[in-house]
């Protein structure tokens, strides 16, 4: 059996009536950057929040190196685990989301060490030094001890990369993290994550920035209607998409314009 | 108004004074630190109980929330002692101050913490932290910061409340003065004396919360 870095089977996922994710496999390898595109409603956040169990899911499974995410079986009974070890698990994958969500009430360097004490349970020393080797990564080294009221969009977003980053994930996981910015802020933060997949981080990003996610990613998966519509390297799926759905989709996104 | 024979009953008076101010800040002190004590549980629990303890726990402060102090201060005073659990004045009248107290701070805790985003506690989620510790690093202490200014007014409410214990006899700064007014007929003299005491509490309440606003602000 090969070894996948992130394996979804059958991955179901309803709110209350309304079935969002209808069976979603996908499986992915260590460095791979993949961006997953589709349109809004079509799941593509709902499936990245299940992978680190913001997200409940109903059906399949979801596992990084083999260790299965979120659930376990015990006497064929389908049960989530325990509240600590789902704790551990999400940290095995770190995420960036569209309004950032830094920590108000602490600097941009508590923000990246706040992890890294309590639950990697580093000395403030030794947290401290990480947390300024990566605002460095970011371009902040010099905003660490801002605050982030005090911090652009951009900024900000670049912080909650690197805190997300420094607890060494396996996976890094974007939500849509441009979306929230003003457009002259976007190319910052699409540069630092660019950065990252050079050095062969694993990344599953959620974008709108099509030309982006042609640049970056090594594969890509447009979502549609809870299913994986399509997949494939982003050459093919630009310039030559199969489905309707999928050149229809291109048609309206930003690709092409620019 | 002869302002040396009022300073004259006042030198006299100054030991009663002094005890019932005494009594008024212990009081109050009192009601204060259980009420918030209980009163954080109260939130948390409005918050995050589970539905059969969150029932009780919103039966609990709408009840108490809706019902005059006064009513409270002579129910565990007077009701209590009729199951059979006799508490002095004092007792029952910082019991029944500090249950006030815990249902307004729960409901202050309570809209606190729901006016935090939902990003925040997925974010601390993502980097892995448990619930104890969200609440401990991200959760608590901006709910505390958005708590402040709604508990000093609580605090100093529970100070002018505790004027209300002298009903059951507590000899407190009201009583107190009541009584030296009764024997020198200078109500005038004495109850502004008072008010002016009871202002000095609340205002001293009120700086510190100014200063702790101060110290903990969020620079922006």
């Amino acid at each position: 059996m090969p070894n996948h870095l992130l394996e979804i089977r059958d991955l179901h996922k309803s709110y209350g009536e309304v079935e969002v994710l209808k069976g979603v496999d996908c499986t992915m390898a260590q460095g791979d950057v993949i961006s997953i595109i589709g349109s809004s409603g079509s799941g593509k956040t709902t499936m990245l929040r299940c992978i680190n169990m913001l997200e409940e899911f109903q059906g399949g499974s979801i596992s990084i190196d083999g260790e299965e995410i979120g659930y376990e079986t015990v006497g064929g009974q389908r049960r989530r685990k325990k509240e600590k070890e789902i704790a551990r698990q999400r940290a095995l994958t770190g995420m960036a989301f569209q309004q950032f969500n830094l920590f108000p009430h602490m600097s941009a360097a508590r923000n990246v060490m706040l992890g890294l004490m309590k639950v990697k349970k580093l000395s403030k020393d030794e947290a401290r030094s990480i947390a300024e080797k990566w605002l460095d990564r970011v371009g902040l080294r010099s905003r660490a001890d801002h605050f982030p009221g005090q911090l652009s969009g951009g900024q900000q977003q670049r912080v909650a990369i690197a805190r997300a980053i420094a607890m060494n994930p396996r996976l890094m996981l974007f939500d849509e993290v441009t979306s929230a910015l003003d457009p002259e802020l976007v190319n910052e933060v699409l540069q630092v994550i660019k950065s990252l997949a050079q050095d062969g981080m694993s990344m599953l990003l959620v974008t709108h920035e099509m030309r982006f996610a042609y640049e970056v990613s090594n594969r890509v998966i447009f979502m549609n209607q809870g299913r994986i519509g399509e997949e494939g390297n982003p050459r093919e799926m630009f310039h030559k998409p199969k489905s309707e759905r999928l050149s229809e989709f291109l048609k309206t996104s930003s690709f092409g314009e620019r | 108004m002869d302002i040396a024979h009022f300073l004259d009953i006042l030198w006299l008076a100054r030991i009663p004074i002094l005890k019932g101010l005494g009594f008024t800040i212990s009081i109050s002190l009192l009601a204060i630190c259980f009420g918030t004590l209980l009163g954080i549980f109260v939130g948390l629990a409005l918050t995050y109980g589970v539905r059969p303890l969150r029932w009780i726990v919103r039966g609990y402060t709408d009840f108490i929330r809706g019902t005059p102090v006064l009513v409270l201060v002579l129910a565990s005073y007077y009701v209590l002692s009729t199951i059979g659990l006799d508490l002095s004045p004092f007792q029952a009248g910082v019991l029944a101050l500090a249950v006030f107290c815990s249902s307004h701070v729960g409901e202050i805790v309570r809209g606190a913490l729901q006016a935090i985003p939902k990003g925040q506690t997925e974010a601390a989620k993502a980097i892995g932290l448990t619930f104890p510790q969200t609440f401990a690093y991200v959760l608590g202490p901006q709910a505390l910061r958005q708590v402040l200014p709604a508990w000093v007014n609580t605090a100093a409410e529970m100070v002018k409340a505790s004027t209300l214990l002298s009903i059951i006899g507590v000899a407190e700064l009201l009583l107190r003065t009541q009584e030296i007014i009764s024997r020198s007929f200078l109500s005038l003299e004495f109850y502004f004396f008072a008010g002016f005491l009871y202002f000095i509490i609340n205002y001293a309440i009120e700086r510190f919360g100014r200063y702790v606003e101060r110290k903990t602000a969020i620079p922006s």
